[in-house]
């Protein structure tokens, strides 16, 4: 596959540069649609909640078991962020999680 | 002094004071990025194609989407519109800092400025009282964007000499650092918490149910943020102070 990644990237990075510099370049103005601006307000929200959830579970046909330590990830990160842990502390104790109850499978 | 000594030192300052403000971001990159390498390792990423991705991207969403799809072997068009649509906030984030250059600020520094819109540089921008400097962006982007594609090229390379279950650990990072980003909002925010909940269930649907989940995760991802986002705009504008991120 490592002639398509290159690929892959510079589509990546054309389209995310083009995205930044289009609304810098040519828009002067502030966007007034109050539908565009509460869709683009709510989808980093739901684009993140949709690839968090199942994914952090891992494969969803394995016996439950395995996929517990992802679940236990999912309730400590919800918790801790629930109280206002930062992004690093959350991420850690997520790992954590995961590497001790790995040891119960 | 003359007059042109004079605006060299004081853009040396400007720069300098971009440096001592990126630096916790390049930091806090770092780690985060530690994490997509991990994910992008697992994808089968060199470290050089992490370096590249994460240098020319400088998205956190965006690329572990990208990375997702690049597993998937899915079509150019897939990552075109999965790329749009994970970084859709961005045309928010450059539209708004577009209101704030000062006339007298060459055309140029746009394009420059354009590469490297992210969540944390935006905010850096726009707690600036003036208009937009852009020597004091680049001394910030001079941390952040190192911290950013060296992280991740770092975590690649830490993925293949770690032991498995660390990086079976490791790779719930990046989820752990989604949620630190959408549950403070959607504990403070009635419609943003129903929204996740419910992309939370539609996505599980999604992966479990006959017919869509053929579907590449992909593709799901596409559909369940466009449809989801566009009712509840429908459903629920926001209010004007809000769609300023």
């Amino acid at each position: 596959m490592s002639e398509n990644v290159y690929i892959y990237i510079f589509i990546m990075a054309g389209v995310s540069y083009l995205i930044r510099v289009l609304p810098l370049t040519l828009i002067r103005r502030q966007i007034t649609s109050r539908f565009l601006r509460s869709f683009l307000y709510y989808v980093p929200y739901v684009t993140l909640a949709v690839m968090t959830f199942p994914a952090i579970l891992g494969n969803l046909d394995a016996p439950f078991l395995e996929i517990l330590p992802g679940l236990a990830a999912l309730v400590v990160g919800v918790v801790l962020s629930w109280f206002g842990a930062g992004l690093f502390p959350v991420a850690a104790a997520c790992c954590a999680a995961v590497f001790l109850l790995q040891f119960l499978t | 002094m003359t007059n042109e000594a004079k605006t060299k030192a004081s853009s040396a300052r400007r720069f300098l004071r971009g440096v001592r403000d990126g630096l916790p971001i390049g930091l806090g990159y770092l780690a985060v990025a530690f994490s997509l390498g991990i994910t992008a390792g697992n994808v089968g990423l060199t470290a050089f194609q992490g370096f590249l991705a994460s240098f020319l991207n400088n998205a956190s969403a965006g690329e572990y989407a990208g990375f997702a799809l690049i597993a998937a072997r899915a079509s150019y068009l897939e990552m075109a519109l999965m790329i749009l649509v994970t970084n859709a906030r961005y045309l928010l984030m450059s539209t708004a800092l577009s209101q704030r250059f000062s006339p007298d600020t060459p055309f140029f520094h746009r394009f420059l400025i354009g590469f490297n819109v992210t969540d944390e540089i935006f905010g850096l921008a726009i707690a600036q009282p003036d208009a937009i400097d852009p020597v004091y962006l680049y001394g910030a982007f001079s941390m952040s964007i190192p911290g950013w594609s060296l992280g991740t090229a770092i975590g690649i390379l830490a993925g293949d000499v770690l032991p498995a279950n660390v990086v079976s650990a490791l790779s719930v990072a990046i989820f752990g650092m989604f949620l630190a980003i959408i549950i403070p909002p959607a504990r403070r925010n009635r419609v943003v918490g129903a929204l996740v909940l419910i992309s939370f269930a539609a996505s599980w649907a999604f992966a479990v149910l006959p017919l869509v989940a053929g579907l590449s995760a992909g593709t799901r991802t596409l559909i369940l943020t466009l449809s989801i986002s566009a009712i509840a705009a429908a459903l629920f504008p926001v209010k004007e102070k809000e769609g300023t991120p």
